[in-house]
């Protein structure tokens, strides 16, 4: 008995060991940059000391919890990282839903593959160059906005990455710049999904434009619109870090509307090599960016179970 | 009726034109800034039309910036390397997770879906890195954190190998007495021709755009890609121009690529992917709308 069950054990294996040695590197790879990376949370709780090891390092429980929570730094980054990926989820909804509606509505076939080819590509470039765009733009010396735009329309230069108060409006206008063209994407293929059928009948009800836009694509593609927003809820907490850092330029007088959560754990690790703090800010942010996700999934699967991630 | 749909037309054309005007216009002062004089740009800040044109930032590239070709080559080098490999490992694990009859075909496909959900985040990511695996300041720090392969591009090609290969087809390979491998490579791959191009059109944008791993694993200037090269640039501009001694500043100002040139690298780091996006949009799109409709 106990020999049969072994054999067609080891069959049963054979059989599918090539099929293992296939996922082998695929999974050392996960393991490798996803899982250890997780077990390594634990340097939160530990005095970090290289010289002992991460794992020989000695343990402070909360301490570096206390220290970043007593600090206003925690509020802010907290707060800017709400505020800000708020913002956007609002403002890149409005935005790529009405450019896809559109879109949509242009007859002319080459000029709307024109259009949704333009919209895409500020998607296409990496943030590095996007700063240099915006750097063109408002560099005090040299930019644009200061030597064309303002005394065009008499007023004075305006010393951009020294002022904290622009950036809110600044980087709100960059990341709908550069993300609404795929959101839009998205929704101008739910939207050529929806059957023609209920435009025909709605156009001989004599229903106009507008009031088809109301009645019929809106609530069509509303499933979609609904589960790219909850998506966008569970990963409210972690923010493109190029945008923060790179286009502000990491500059420090902006720091009060700039700092992210994902920023201030790189200044921690990179710049100022206070590990303690910077990865008890980055366990808060994995740990409620788990919780964000499991939530807005659980909301998804409650409104259309199709939608719901798993 | 009719009116209305004129009225459509041309609020729909106007509206788009202004919006493709916005997202275009950056790109335009890019290239102008590279093509303008020196002079103009200290004088008269960036513009779209400049006084004076001078084609001197690329023929400085072109002559004697060996470090931008350096750069150049490695960037090329990373995105080939890195989508290459990248398309194999991740094919080679969605593939067994797409069959339903092999052991613990759940467990394993959690395994690669939790880390999507959790993650360690940068500290412990960057110790694991360079305490452990000692990848700092090497040509792998810009092709293996991260960027190699993620959970969703595996459960994407998981989802097309399920839909769109036939299990008979597999089993009659099986059955003429093809091995895995051998059916993986005569019959699975030729299939998926379409998912093979979108998620290689996607991990070469990432490789191509990244300036991260360079950013957090590398010093050494040698191995800097174009968009590190970008990144330095810019940061010591920042740094100089915020530094509290003027005279210094403005010396280290003057050591640093002139503002033309800049603008030459960074129209250099963009022009391919530009050039080739037309050509490659069509999977481009396709691969964005099931990512995301579909995930």
């Amino acid at each position: 008995m106990e020999q049969t069950k072994k054999s067609e054990f080891t069959r049963r294996y054979a059989r599918y060991a090539p099929l293992f040695l296939m996922m082998l590197p695929g999974l050392l790879y996960l393991v490798l940059n996803n899982y250890l990376p997780m077990f390594g949370l634990i340097i939160a709780f530990k005095d970090v000391n290289f010289a002992k090891g991460i794992l020989g390092s000695d343990w402070i429980g909360f301490s570096n919890f206390e220290y970043l929570f007593k600090t206003r730094d925690a509020y802010i980054i907290t707060r800017n990282t709400l505020l800000y990926n708020g913002g956007f989820i609002a403002i890149n909804l409005v935005v790529a839903v009405g450019i896809a509606i559109l879109l949509n509505e242009v007859k002319n076939k080459f000029m709307a593959r024109f259009y949704q080819s333009v919209v895409l590509l500020p998607y296409l470039i990496s943030m590095v160059i996007v700063s240099y765009l915006v750097y063109a733009l408002l560099s005090i010396e040299t930019g644009f906005i200061n030597n064309t735009v303002l005394p065009m329309l008499g007023l004075n230069e305006i010393s951009w990455y020294s002022e904290a108060k622009y950036w809110p409006y600044i980087l709100n206008l960059v990341h709908v710049w550069k993300s609404a063209g795929f959101l839009c994407v998205v929704y101008l293929a739910a939207i050529i999904g929806i059957d023609q059928e209920y435009y025909e009948a709605a156009t001989l009800d004599g229903a106009t434009k507008w009031q088809q836009i109301r009645a019929i694509t809106l609530p069509l593609i509303s499933p979609v619109i609904t589960m790219m927003t909850l998506l966008a809820i569970g990963r409210i907490f972690y923010s493109d870090f190029g945008l923060f850092y790179q286009v502000p330029m990491d500059a420090g007088a902006l720091s009060d509307t700039t700092n992210v959560i994902d920023t201030y754990v790189y200044r921690g690790l990179m710049q100022l090599g206070d590990i303690g703090m910077s990865s008890a800010a980055g366990l808060y942010q994995s740990i409620v960016g788990f919780v964000l996700v499991l939530l807005s999934n659980y909301v998804v699967r409650k409104i259309n179970k199709d939608n719901a991630l798993f | 009726m009719n009116t209305d749909n004129r009225v459509w037309q041309w609020a729909g054309h106007l509206i788009m034109i202004v919006v493709s005007i916005a997202c275009l216009v950056p790109f335009v002062l890019l290239f102008v800034s590279s093509i303008t004089d020196e002079r103009m740009i200290i004088q008269n800040g960036y513009s779209f039309f400049p006084e004076k044109l001078s084609a001197t930032a690329y023929v400085y590239l072109y002559n004697q910036s060996e470090q931008i070709l350096r750069a150049y080559g490695i960037t090329i080098l990373v995105t080939l390397l890195g989508t290459t490999v990248s398309l194999a490992i991740t094919s080679l694990l969605a593939y067994p997770l797409s069959r339903r009859d092999i052991p613990h075909h759940n467990k394993l496909a959690f395994f690669v879906f939790f880390t999507l959900l959790f993650n360690g985040g940068l500290v412990p990511t960057y110790l694991i890195y360079t305490q452990y695996l000692d990848i700092k300041n090497t040509i792998w720090a810009l092709i293996i954190p991260g960027l190699l392969m993620n959970g969703f591009n595996v459960l994407l090609m998981r989802t097309f190998f399920k839909t769109s290969i036939p299990v008979a087809v597999l089993e009659s390979a099986y059955i003429d007495g093809a091995g895995e491998f051998r059916t993986f490579r005569s019959i699975v791959l030729p299939l998926s021709l379409p998912i093979m191009a979108t998620i290689g059109l996607f991990q070469t944008i990432g490789y191509w755009n990244d300036w991260f791993n360079g950013l957090v694993y590398l010093n050494d200037a040698r191995l800097f890609s174009i968009q590190n090269i970008l990144n330095r640039i810019l940061t010591d501009i920042q740094f100089l121009t915020n530094g509290s001694m003027s005279t210094n500043a403005s010396q280290g100002l003057a050591a640093l690529p002139s503002a033309t040139v800049r603008m030459a690298i960074a129209v250099i780091g963009v022009l391919p992917i530009l050039i080739a996006y037309p050509f490659f949009q069509k999977y481009f799109v396709k691969g964005i709308t099931i990512g995301a409709v579909k995930g």
